[in-house]
């Protein structure tokens, strides 16, 4: 949470003299050891939660059948049909075999495969924190520049004063006012917006179900920007400061460019850079927001089947939303490494 | 102590101090924390954990503010002021404790991996990177929830979650100070690395890792309400607590936007508070920033 606070941290580093323009084989090259970085992380994480789950101390099992009427017998059962009555060794070679053949265990609540609940949850939570996250983007970047391009201005101020108050609201705090206010009413003001699942009970067909799935979709998206878009607002204001100090844009000006023009096409290029990636280095903190936004509005995403995991608690179904969510973070993050290295010359030589 | 060294700190004290005085937002703040923190410690003189228990929920039950109850009832009837300034006392606690665990996780792997260079700085800069990939929230909700969800696991969850960022700062600042020509000069004289990393690098990390101490207080209490209300949290009544029980009991239908606003604007404004407070330091000590300020 520091982090945003801060200039973009990518490693931008000046190029010194003597770099030779970076060729596609070094793109390749710089790829493919990210490639490989990536695999190595996988591994770890893969190997982590092994033993997360399994070696904490006290007992899994007891711990998860917390403030639940269990017998000893339905214990040892349980522990049983988790294999971890096996021997340590054999326990995580199995996983990782099974793991590596996408086979993510039977959901203890669902009684089905972990893999094909996840499927089904997949696509909600693409749709909400796809939209939202092109909204937040959008409008982040919008706004940082006008902050930063007027530095000290009004809107400036009241920008990162907004951003800052955003940035302090806790997710799920900011969801239930929206849904007190939106979409429950207060006072004279009636519901908006519905505020529960993705579609009503008596969803329509063709063309009016996409409208109903949208209005379901205004208030969980409304608070996934509110909280996601101020540290992109944040970064690009610092990053766009930043260059707007550099030579290059006083050469800009100088030749007689419209201030205007300066910005879009000098100074707004190279500041986005740093932003653009770090939306994809911080991936991770927009799941987390997804949980909780999915949680709240019970949208049938991949958040809420990790939250109901949690909270049954179902063993097998939390380790495999978890598996799941942090692999994809991991290859999102390298994605945006690669990327970066490709559009950005200064770091190709770092 | 009228020691020359002694002397130059206190000045560079004062001098530190007439600097942060001139940011409103970080004095606004730090009186705000004061105040937080001197309530929350003064808590057990007027009330006890009584006001939080569901029996001594004598008044009416989703009382709107009153006279006689300013903030309101909850669904047993339990003042939400006596509540929300009881469970400061969690939320205070969990928030400082984390951030210290996790500012200590991040100072200690990040001056040995600053000051490491070889085999041993790459290992943990491996490590660093691998936890700042992984969604902390999700992680710490894993951890909270294995760990059985008591307050010493909660500040666990968020403390092995949230120390990379604070580990990548440190080495950087760390690189930068080793580099300077001094730390050469004590190396010729003999320093060991304990000498070097505590007598040479620590002081001069510490302004900042003050200022990121701050910060992540903040983000712990934002953490901690947020897995109190994702469910996975110690049974003892915190703002996060509070506000999941407004949601299982349905507050935002019965209209109790008190129950609901009350608890928020508590969590608002400390954590407001430390953030203004962390910034106002950053501005004061990094001069990159007072450049660009």
């Amino acid at each position: 949470m520091t982090a945003p606070l801060e200039a973009a941290e990518p490693a931008v580093q000046a190029a010194g003299p003597g770099d030779e323009r970076p060729t596609r084989r070094g793109t390749l090259q710089y790829a493919l050891s990210k490639a490989g970085g990536a695999l190595f992380s996988i591994a770890m994480v893969i190997v982590g939660t092994f033993f997360v789950f399994r070696l904490l101390p006290g007992d899994p099992v007891r711990n998860l059948a917390q403030g639940r009427n269990m017998t000893p017998a339905q214990l040892d059962l349980e522990r049983r049909r988790l294999g971890l009555d096996q021997p340590m060794i054999d326990q995580f070679f199995d996983f990782v075999g099974k793991t590596l053949r996408l086979d993510l265990g039977i959901s203890y609540e669902y009684k089905r495969p972990v893999l094909d609940l996840i499927g089904e949850r997949l696509g909600p939570t693409l749709l909400l924190a796809g939209t939202g996250l092109v909204i937040a983007v959008s409008l982040g970047i919008w706004q940082g520049t006008r902050a930063g391009w007027r530095h000290g201005s009004r809107f400036d101020r009241f920008s990162t004063g907004a951003s800052l108050v955003l940035w302090s609201v806790p997710t799920f705090w900011l969801g239930l006012l929206l849904m007190m206010v939106f979409g429950v009413g207060i006072g004279p003001i009636p519901g908006l917006f519905p505020f529960r699942g993705i579609e009503s009970v008596d969803a329509p067909d063709g063309f009016a179900y996409i409208l109903d799935v949208a209005s379901h979709m205004v208030l969980p998206c409304l608070t996934l920007v509110a909280v996601v878009y101020a540290q992109y607002l944040l970064v690009m204001r610092s990053s766009l400061l930043e260059e707007v100090s550099q030579d290059y844009v006083t050469v800009a000006r100088a030749k007689g460019l419209r201030d205007d023009e300066v910005r879009r096409r000098h100074a707004v290029p190279n500041a986005l850079l740093p932003t653009v990636t770090l939306v994809f280095m911080r991936i991770g903190f927009v799941v987390g927001g997804a949980v909780t936004v999915e949680t709240i509005y019970t949208w049938p995403g991949l958040g809420q089947l990790f939250y109901e995991a949690v909270r049954v608690p179902d063993f097998t179904l939390m380790q495999g939303t978890f598996l799941l969510i942090t692999v994809a973070v991991v290859v999102m993050n390298t994605l945006a490494d690669v990327v970066y290295h490709m559009l950005d010359p200064r770091v190709r030589s770092a | 102590m009228t020691s020359p060294a002694a002397a130059r700190r206190r000045l560079a004290l004062s001098r530190f101090w007439a600097d942060f005085r001139t940011h409103r937002g970080g004095m606004a703040g730090l009186v705000t924390l004061v105040v937080a923190v001197a309530l929350a410690l003064v808590a057990p003189l007027f009330i006890s954990a009584d006001v939080t228990s569901v029996v001594s929920g004598t008044g009416e039950r989703w009382a709107p503010p009153s006279l006689s109850e300013p903030f309101g009832t909850d669904e047993s009837g339990r003042s939400i002021l006596l509540m929300v300034w009881w469970g400061s006392r969690t939320s205070l606690l969990i928030g400082f404790l984390a951030a210290l665990l996790s500012v200590v996780i991040g100072l200690v792997v990040g001056v040995a991996a600053g000051h490491f260079r070889g085999w041993l700085g790459g290992a943990l800069m491996r490590v660093t990177d691998w936890f700042l990939v992984l969604p902390s929230l999700v992680t710490a909700l894993v951890l909270a929830a294995i760990l059985g969800g008591s307050t010493f696991t909660i500040i666990m969850a968020i403390g092995i979650t949230t120390w990379p960022a604070t580990a990548r700062l440190i080495r950087a600042q760390t690189l930068a100070v080793e580099a300077r020509p001094y730390i050469e000069r004590s190396k010729a004289l003999g320093a060991g690395h304990w000498h070097i990393t505590t007598r040479h690098v620590l002081p001069n990390v510490a302004p900042l890792l003050l200022a990121s101490t701050t910060l992540e207080v903040a983000s712990a209490i934002v953490t901690e309400s947020t897995l109190a209300f994702l469910g996975a949290s110690a049974n003892k009544t915190s703002w996060g607590t509070m506000l999941r029980a407004s949601y299982d009991f349905g507050a935002a239908t019965q209209g109790a936007w008190w129950y609901i606003l009350i608890p928020g604007l508590a969590i608002l404004a400390v954590v407001m508070a430390f953030t203004l407070v962390g910034r106002a330091l950053e501005a004061v000590l990094n001069p990159r920033l007072r450049r660009a300020a």
